[in-house]
């Protein structure tokens, strides 16, 4: 399957999903910045990686392909898992993207301008996932053609 | 208390606006991939730097990737365990 963007899968999320993601956001945000300043830089850092919202995300993901099935008139219980599974996996790989981010804003930050770190650990995050991401993919479609032969 | 503020809706707008993007993207996997987005952190280090100075936050980065390993390992069992089990995801 291609990457795409499909702006259609919003029309079924509702106002209050948004709204909880940007409360639930802010205050993260404002508690990664009170965690800092109470108990310094070190703990404080550790909360910039906090998944702010991975666990949303996932319920939303579950939620809705399970509200998809049911109009369709099936059971959507095991199709929902799966998607929120994907999802799962996905952020797993992504998190390991953002450790890039992480190293990069470490090692460049000090003798650099803010502006080009963030940029390059933005990019050091969207290349280290987005490769795992199709490493990920090559090895299961090449699972799939050895399990399926002929095909 | 102005800064305050002004954190809660830098925060709330660059994480609702990776969320969007997620939830907009396809296959599910890839979409998966803006769960962990560096969302806190892009709206975090902008103050960051500009009041505590550039040291302070690459300390600040140097914690985040020993958070980074630890968000991995959390979705990456929460994703064995949905593909494994019959639980759904609730919180």
């Amino acid at each position: 399957m291609k990457v795409g963007l499909q702006p259609s899968a919003l029309k079924g999320s509702k106002f209050h999903e948004h709204a909880l993601r940007f409360g639930l956001g802010g205050l993260i945000t404002v508690a990664a910045g009170l965690i800092a300043e109470r108990f310094g830089p070190v703990p404080g850092g550790l909360f910039l990686a906090f998944p702010a919202i991975f666990p949303a995300a996932v319920t939303l993901v579950e939620k809705h392909e399970k509200e998809k099935k049911e109009k369709a008139g099936l059971q959507g219980h095991t199709r929902a898992r799966e998607a929120a599974a994907l999802d799962s996996l996905g952020a797993a790989l992504g998190s390991i993207g953002l450790l890039g981010f992480a190293v990069v804003m470490w090692r460049y930050l000090p003798n650099h301008s803010p502006f080009a770190a963030l940029a390059l650990a933005l990019t050091a995050w969207l290349l280290t996932a987005g490769t795992l991401w199709l490493i990920r993919k090559q090895h299961f479609l090449s699972r799939s053609a050895t399990a399926t032969p002929g095909k | 208390m102005k800064e305050v503020l002004f954190r809660f809706l830098i925060g709330g707008l660059v994480i609702s606006s990776f969320a969007l993007l997620g939830d907009m993207l396809r296959p599910k996997s890839f979409a998966g991939l803006f769960g962990a987005a560096p969302s806190v952190a892009l709206a975090t280090f902008g103050l960051t730097i500009a009041h505590q100075g550039k040291l302070y936050a690459a300390t600040e980065a140097r914690s985040m990737v020993l958070g980074a390993a630890a968000f991995c390992i959390y979705a990456y069992f929460v994703s064995q365990v949905l593909a494994a089990s019959k639980f759904a995801p609730r919180w």
